[in-house]
């Protein structure tokens, strides 16, 4: 995973609560089996209607989705982050996002930044108003500023989350540091649970 | 104080705990299918990685097989070939397509005895809770955590909050466990559980079967929970016993022992506490696009503007999408649709509830009705029973197992406008096919409805 600072840019106001990962990525698309290729799937229902606000070319190149409450509810499908990753978007501003979806993000360097619903519906507001308006999203501060809406806010990411962000860290690599932490565990596990094989 | 279910299970399974980090955690069981591991699996391969505990890993093929005798279309192949490939590279059991024990990977591992009490399981799927039915804690994942697990059979994950749903009393004779479960979701919504894993409890849930209880933990998500469990207690004990993977003889007296620990403690405290009367509960029909978007069988699909504001918008959306008026009946609502099936219901006390509204029965000319078991298991028990007779003489379908038209993966789809009432757990835009309008109902009802072309109640029925 790459590092994350600061994502700054221009905002997708998409709005909508309750969007859920289907939506996000149709399941068509969970059938390959590479980790990309999946830009031309995001929102892909939505967006054969010409009025769906990212058709809008006053949007194109937004760097941050704009999103109502319970973002990224139902299927566990990574390819949500993958697919909005790809399309450009860096962070996801949103009033509460699902687990699933939040922790996918993480893991992929997809900045989830939870904000008041007042604070949300302000900056959709402003970028309806003003498209070019920038916000900025300072991971290491955990902050958001938006001068042109008068919105500058903190946001919820705790210690061990941004550190990953601000340094890229591979999970995986984290963990092995562990090994005998698990192995430890591993020899005191009750006799009775079950193995496949 | 004392501690909850899902308190006792977290804390066992402990390897590491630090401050400023989230816990890791063990996990025993690890469910892997193939729509969600290629890419964990082809991340392992570039890292040089291998599975660190292949034995606590069950791999099946569920989301994109075909569930009549067609052979898989080409990419869903492709997938099924890699899942296959990996299986065996890795070191990994996989039941494939037409393997006695093939079936959706929630049905399989409960039906096997390898889902226990107290143990972590954890699946790339988000309705992994399921397994909670069993006093498992399970939880959906993705995919970079699953090559975390299959290489450290550990999660770092931040430790999940308590809540209690109880229900009491006695359930309503046209209720299924589905209607507990829809219930919930109408009361708490679509983001109550966020966060936190539902303990469900209470008299009600006490008296449903193993197969009940998997209904309601399943929908959990739907919740927003990351999990939903149910105390074991000797029905979960007398459904495991004797199953191909639950302890046996001196072991099995000591998991006994260890499971009965698990129960909250009278004095432990829930973040969040929801109660909910068993009588109050009706047979339930969605009518937007989101789970908690339902209204019982007796009602009227609802008026935008007599909702709260802010859920007035969406519900405009949904009728929209869903091509539904306020006011309407929902009984006056016909379906071109009916699928009996998904990881919700499509074990075999669904199948036999559906197979004895439907007996002596004929499904309403020009409705396409589809029964697809949830495992090959299943599928073979309910035949013994002439189960599927009774289904096909009625006009349904009897396919083979799968996750089929829960969402719409393999060529079992809905057309653009068809309506659908579904035993599944997902009434999304689309989710079974591109336009399809899902309608969530009960085995019983979905039956009833194929019969009268409409929804319906069994008592409905002449």
């Amino acid at each position: 995973m790459e590092s994350v600072r600061r994502v700054a840019g221009r905002a997708l106001p998409l709005g909508r609560a309750d969007v859920d990962t289907d939506q996000i990525i149709p399941s068509h698309w969970l059938k390959r089996i590479e980790r990309t290729g999946y830009a031309p799937g995001l929102f892909e229902a939505w967006r054969a209607d010409p009025s769906f606000v990212m058709n809008d070319a006053r949007y194109r190149g937004a760097a941050i989705l704009l999103a109502g409450r319970n973002f990224g509810s139902g299927s566990s499908r990574e390819h949500a982050a993958w697919a909005l990753l790809e399309s450009g978007f860096r962070a996801v501003i949103a009033p509460r996002f699902a687990d699933i979806f939040r922790s996918n993000a993480l893991k992929n360097g997809l900045v989830p930044v939870e904000l008041p619903d007042e604070t949300v519906t302000t900056l959709v507001a402003a970028v309806e108003r003003d498209p070019t308006l920038e916000i900025a999203i300072d991971v290491e501060r955990r902050t958001v500023t938006a001068p042109a809406a008068g919105v500058s806010a903190t946001f919820p990411l705790d210690d061990h989350a941004r550190q990953r962000l601000l340094e890229g860290l591979d999970d995986i690599a984290l963990t092995l540091r562990h090994e005998r932490d698990i192995a430890a565990y591993e020899a005191r596990r009750p006799q009775w649970l079950p193995r496949v094989r | 104080m004392g501690s909850t279910l899902s308190q006792k299970v977290w804390e066992r399974h402990v390897v590491r705990r630090a401050g400023g980090e989230p816990d890791l955690v063990y996990i025993d069981l690890h469910l892997v299918h193939e729509v969600t591991s290629p890419q964990a699996f082809e991340g392992l391969r570039l890292a040089k990685r291998g599975v660190r505990r292949p034995e606590l890993v069950l791999a099946t093929m569920d989301h994109n097989v075909p569930t009549n005798e067609e052979p898989a279309e080409p990419i869903s192949a492709r997938q099924i070939a890699e899942m296959a490939r990996n299986a065996a590279e890795f070191g990994i059991v996989c039941y494939p397509m037409g393997d006695a024990n093939q079936g959706i990977v929630h049905v399989i591992s409960p039906q096997m005895g390898l889902t226990q009490p107290g143990m972590t399981i954890v699946c790339g799927d988000s309705h992994t809770a399921t397994h909670g039915a069993l006093g498992a804690l399970a939880w959906g994942i993705g995919t970079s955590e699953i090559e975390h697990v299959l290489a450290t059979q550990t999660l770092a994950q931040p430790t999940p909050g308590t809540m209690a749903v109880t229900v009491d009393g006695r359930l309503p004779k046209d209720c299924a466990a589905k209607d507990v479960i829809l219930g919930i979701i109408a009361r708490i919504g679509t983001t109550g559980g966020v966060g936190k894993v539902i303990e469900y409890r209470g008299s009600t849930i006490r008296a449903l079967s193993m197969d009940g209880r998997m209904t309601v933990c399943n929908m959990s998500i739907e919740a927003g929970a990351r999990a939903g469990m149910i105390a074991p207690d000797d029905t979960t004990f007398a459904f495991l016993e004797g199953r191909p993977f639950a302890p046996k003889g001196a072991l099995w007296e000591r998991a006994l022992d260890e499971w009965r620990s698990l129960p909250t403690d009278a004095g432990a405290a829930f973040d969040r506490e929801v109660k909910i009367d068993a009588r109050e509960l009706r047979p339930y029909v969605s009518w937007g696009t989101n789970p908690a978007q339902t209204v019982t069988i007796d009602e009227r699909v609802p008026d935008p503007d007599a909702l709260a504001t802010d859920a007035r918008d969406a519900a405009r959306r949904a009728l929209r999408y869903m091509a539904l008026a306020p006011g309407t009946p929902v009984r006056d609502i016909a379906v071109d649709a009916v699928f009996i099936g998904s990881c919700t219901n499509s074990r075999l006390e669904d199948l036999r509830a559906a197979s004895e509204v439907v007996r002596g029965r004929r499904v309403k000319d020009g409705i396409r009705a589809l029964v697809v078991p949830g495992s090959m298991k299943v599928k073979l028990d309910a035949e013994r029973e002439g189960l599927d007779r009774v289904f096909q003489e009625a006009g349904f379908e009897w396919r083979g197992a799968g996750c089929s038209m829960c969402l719409g993966m393999n060529p079992d789809v809905l057309r653009p406008g068809e309506r659908c009432a579904s035993t599944s757990n997902r009434n999304f835009e689309g989710r079974q096919g591109p336009g399809g309008r899902t309608h969530l109902v009960s085995p019983t009802v979905a039956a009833a409805t194929a019969i009268a072309g409409h929804f319906a109640l069994p008592a409905d029925l002449r």
